[in-house]
């Protein structure tokens, strides 16, 4: 099913240029695997070259982090809100 | 340049000090235009150290919604550092997410808190100049 997934700043001029994008998918996985298939600038900013989620970047279902969820096997369900964010960290 | 309103400048420093002896972390909203800072998230530092930050996930959320609600966007972060001077460290730098966000970096080495700011594109470390306004 097509679910929305918000973009970051930094990701946006690889997807259109806009905010939110649609995306299919019945896990994170799965949506994040199609929404780099539709936007190719994407490949290597949210999944690594083994398909793993990439450490630069957090991703939410909604309130919640995937990492502490089932990471790419947490599963997506109508009107769910897919955010994808910065990993913001340093020395 | 980094136009900083005095109270929010002070919630930074604050924060800063409130969370030694380890690293403090937040981020900065306003308006990507101008530069302006107009709203600042303090957040908790996941990694607990006197070394290293993590700006918590779910309050990145938050902070990033509740911008978003109000016109601004997620200009940049500030951490400090509890003994090194206000410079990106090479970590700061390889970790860096956005070309456009200003990383502020608030050193807690010395008798006084120095506030200084820095653009980071393709590891290339740029200071920029803060203003601090009285509001």
């Amino acid at each position: 099913m097509p679910v929305e997934v918000r973009l970051p700043t930094l990701l946006r001029p690889a997807a259109g240029g806009t905010t939110t994008v649609t995306a299919e998918g019945s896990t994170i996985g799965e949506v994040l695997r199609n929404l780099v298939g539709a936007h190719p600038g994407l490949a290597g900013q949210v999944l690594t070259e083994k398909g793993a989620l990439h450490r630069f970047v957090n991703v939410y279902v909604n309130d919640d982090d995937v990492r502490y969820l089932e990471q790419l096997e947490t599963p997506v369900t109508d009107g769910d809100e897919i955010s994808i964010l910065p990993a913001v960290a340093g020395g | 340049m980094l136009h900083l309103p005095g109270p929010l400048y002070l919630q930074i420093v604050s924060h800063c000090l409130g969370g030694l002896p380890d690293e403090a972390c937040g981020l900065v909203a306003g308006d990507p235009a101008t530069g302006e800072v107009a709203a600042c998230y303090p957040t908790r530092n996941l990694a607990a150290s006197a070394k290293l930050y993590t700006v918590d996930p779910k309050e990145h959320l938050r902070a990033d919604r509740d911008a978003g609600d109000r016109g601004l966007e997620i200009l940049g972060v500030f951490h400090s550092h509890t003994h090194t001077e206000a410079y990106p460290s090479p970590t700061d730098v390889a970790q860096a997410p956005d070309p456009t966000w200003h990383y502020i970096i608030v050193s807690l080495r010395d008798t006084h808190p120095v506030l200084r700011s820095y653009r980071i594109r393709d590891g290339k470390v740029t200071e920029e100049q803060v203003l601090v306004s009285a509001r």
